[in-house]
């Protein structure tokens, strides 16, 4: 088992959890996961490390409550445990001195390209960090933000705090004043990393996204995590999770994660049994 | 009968004791397991059959050499619990090795019976007596040695490292076992399904172990969590055996292959056996897709596309195919299971394979794009390699596809162990006496070693890493008959 340190709410829905786990607070690096499993009947489910204390043995996981499994973890209060922790996971993100680097986060997004930008930073990159949500409400690690980039923005999209718009016109706006951008790491929803792709394609600046496929054991072994990549078949779970966004086939991978969007509904509402089989043993 | 006076004449004169089984109709809706198991009875009826040779070459077709002619002898003595220990001396996972072993390919192969009559039915007699002594009260430990002072991480903790921590523990060796999953036993929990293998079976063999000293650690991936290197330098183990198993599944290469609806056998056969979602959502939060009236094939010809294709079935599948390019014949299915399959209502497409995988304006499956092959020239394999009939492609309406064509090597070991060698495929490069690799006192054994193989065959790479580790650590040539 495994404890909970401290948890707090950061927003609405969205919480920051604090979990013993040393061997994984020792070797985490920017860009990789774990997976967790809240309860022993639970699903394994694959989130990016925030951060880690070494020292504690702890990680912080920033989680928004959307499935079940999501849901009850974000329920836990500290002193808690929860089943399993495994990881970490997947390839850390590829860190050099790319000269101007802009980290974007949408949503809870902003929770997987913080660590990534606190390493471009400490690469002696010039970090531009962009940290979008829906709503002033919904903007979480500002300060975390602003205290690892040499610039800073928020943009929310009902204009209640920050620059009024996407996270896409903030970079459109940085690219048109004519800077020059080596290197964007954008996070968050699918539509969201797609559109941010077509941005910067016609201007060739580097782009890297972390994916989020429905994965079961995060460790190469169930094939479930495929996402097309340059026409070809990669794993995300050992592959990635980060991947050129411009050779990222976005439509493959959100069609894939609607596979079990009637299952997740029915587990989320606690609907009645649908089992068939006589599993009266 | 007497065992002991009874003539070799009378004893060819008793038929194989067939093996009670859930009527298909039954099973085919439930998850319980299909075969039932002999009766005390029809084990010594069996045993009787055995006409005790003096070169029992079954004892060769085995990996792990079990002493099948002593315990089949003990079985017709009636003392069933000794014939388990005497199985037990050269496999730990006995019960679990009666229900999976191919035995028509290796013991009950070489059975001189079966030269002229059906050979001794030695799986069904080794599950027997397994079953006997955990039925039976507490099962006697085998004798542990004193402790060596040496310590010995086993990466893995299917059939190869379970086998491997087996012969350490009762050396004096400390042994670790590293699970990369939550759940220990490898493949046996995630990858066998619960009507062919119950998982508390699997769970009891482990526990012997636990009790004879062996310590188990979940939730760690050697690789990412810990590399080998760590291992010896930081956390002071002398020697690392490395039975990881398998890994990346592979795929066709066809087009419409990441069509929703196309899955690995591993993810089909992880969610239902592993995280239990045929109990969704009342008793597990892991969905698995809804095969309910709906048509399912799977692609492959070997054990694990029958597990999977069966496994469909008991999720209300209306039709569930296999869909292979070959003839029955060169199916690397056991026999029993392709004739259980069939009792289910498996329907077999043979000789056919897939061109194309179809899909909606949503991208969802809709179905495969096959042609019919005929059998040709004989291939480097020694079989008949198919060969396509032109013209005869037709359309198959599916919702879910399932590939079950192997599997590759996971690729974090190579990744993170650099001096250790691996083969073009990625497969671990072993001294097959010993098992070493080429990185000082790091041996691998089964699938990490093979590629995808059998259970008993990793169980015997296992046995031979235990016995090279031992001598290596203790710097002596023990006398193997101990083992």
């Amino acid at each position: 088992m495994y404890r909970i340190v401290s948890s707090i709410f950061l927003a609405e829905n969205i919480k920051k959890l604090e979990i013993e786990a040393p061997r994984i607070a020792k070797k985490r690096k920017a860009g990789q996961f774990i997976m967790l499993r809240v309860t022993s009947h639970g699903e394994r489910v694959p989130l990016t490390i925030a951060g880690s204390d070494p020292e504690k043995g702890t990680i912080t996981l920033i989680v928004q409550g959307m499935g079940k499994s999501t849901r009850e973890l974000n329920m836990l209060e500290a002193g808690k445990s929860i089943a399993d922790i495994v990881g970490p996971l997947g390839t850390p993100s590829h860190i050099e001195n790319f000269g101007t680097a802009v980290s974007i986060g949408g949503g809870v997004g902003t929770a997987i390209a913080y660590p990534t930008a606190v390493a471009l930073k400490e690469a002696g990159n010039h970090v531009i960090t962009i940290n979008g949500a829906r709503s002033k409400d919904l903007v979480i690690l500002e300060n975390e933000m602003k205290e690892v980039s040499d610039e800073a923005y928020i943009t929310t999209d009902d204009g209640s705090y920050g620059f009024h718009g996407f996270v896409t016109q903030k970079l459109q706006e940085l690219i048109d004043s004519g800077r020059k951008i080596d290197y964007v790491l954008a996070i968050g929803p699918i539509p969201m990393m797609k559109a941010i792709a077509e941005v910067t394609r016609p201007y060739g600046i580097k782009t890297v996204v972390s994916l989020n496929p429905i994965m079961v054991d995060g460790t190469g072994m169930c094939g479930g995590c495929r996402v097309t990549v340059k026409d070809e078949i990669k794993f995300a779970c050992v592959d990635g999770p980060e991947f050129d966004a411009h050779e990222v086939d976005f439509t493959n991978l959100a069609d894939r994660n609607r596979i079990y969007l009637s299952e997740e509904k029915e587990s989320a509402e606690g609907t009645s049994h649908r089992c068939h089989l006589h599993m009266d043993k | 009968m007497d065992a002991k006076h009874i003539t070799n004449k009378e004893r060819l004169a008793i038929p194989r004791q067939p093996m009670p089984a859930q009527d298909p109709k039954v099973r085919s809706t439930n998850f319980r397991e299909v075969n039932l198991g002999y009766t005390p009875e029809l084990a010594q009826q069996e045993a009787l059959r055995c006409i005790q040779c003096k070169d029992p070459v079954c004892i060769q077709g085995c990996p792990v050499n079990i002493k099948i002619d002593e315990f089949i002898q003990l079985v017709a003595d009636g003392d069933f619990l000794g014939a388990a220990r005497k199985v037990k001396e050269d496999n730990v996972l006995p019960a679990v090795c009666g229900r999976v072993c191919p035995q028509e390919d290796q013991c009950e192969k070489a059975c001189v019976i079966g030269k002229k009559h059906a050979p001794v039915a030695i799986g069904n007699l080794e599950r027997f007596v397994a079953d006997w002594e955990r039925e039976h009260g507490e099962p006697d430990l085998p004798a542990i040695k004193a402790p060596t002072g040496k310590k010995v991480a086993v990466i893995g903790s299917g059939p190869a490292g379970l086998s491997c921590a087996n012969d350490l523990i009762r050396q004096g060796h400390r042994v670790v076992v590293f699970e990369a999953l939550h759940e220990l036993g490898g493949v046996l929990m995630y990858g066998v399904p619960e009507f062919r293998l119950p998982k508390e079976i699997v769970k009891t063999e482990i526990e012997g172990l636990k009790k004879m000293g062996v310590e188990f650690q979940t939730d760690v991936v050697v690789g990412r969590s810990v590399t080998i290197d760590e291992l010896i330098e930081e956390e002071g183990f002398d020697a690392v055996f490395i039975g990881v198993g398998a890994g990346l599944p592979w795929f066709m290469g066809i087009p419409g292959e990441n069509l929703v609806g196309v899955l690995a056998a591993n993810e089909f056969l992880t969610r239902v056996n592993l995280m239990k979602a045929y109990d969704f959502p009342a008793g597990s939060d892991t969905p698995v897709f809804d095969c309910r009236g709906k048509n399912v094939a799977v692609f492959g010809g070997g054990n694990t596309a029958m597990d999977a294709v069966r496994t469909a079935k008991r999720l209300g599948a209306e039709h569930a195919y296999i869909v292979y390019r070959r003839s029955e014949a060169e199916m690397p299915a056991r026999v029993e299971e392709i004739h259980h399959a069939k009792e289910e209502g498996i329907e077999f497409l043979l000789l056919m394979n897939p061109l194309e995988f179809l899909g909606n304006d949503r991208h969802w499956l809709t179905g495969v794009k096959c042609i019919k092959m005929e059998l040709g020239e004989p291939d480097d394999s020694g079989r008949r390699r198919p060969v396509p009939v032109e013209g005869s492609e037709f359309v198959l309406p599916l919702d879910m596809a399932v590939i079950s064509i192997g599997n590759g090597s996971n690729p974090l070991i190579k990744q993170t162990t650099p001096d250790i060698e691996v083969s073009k495929r990625d497969t671990i490069i072993v001294d097959i006496n010993t098992m070493a690799t080429s990185k000082e006192n790091v041996y691998a054994g089964g699938d990490i070693v093979t590629g995808g193989a059998t259970v008993i065959l990793a169980m015997g790479a296992g046995r031979t890493a235990a016995k090279a580790i031992h001598d290596k650590l203790m710097g002596t040539e023990v006398n193997h008959n101990e083992w």
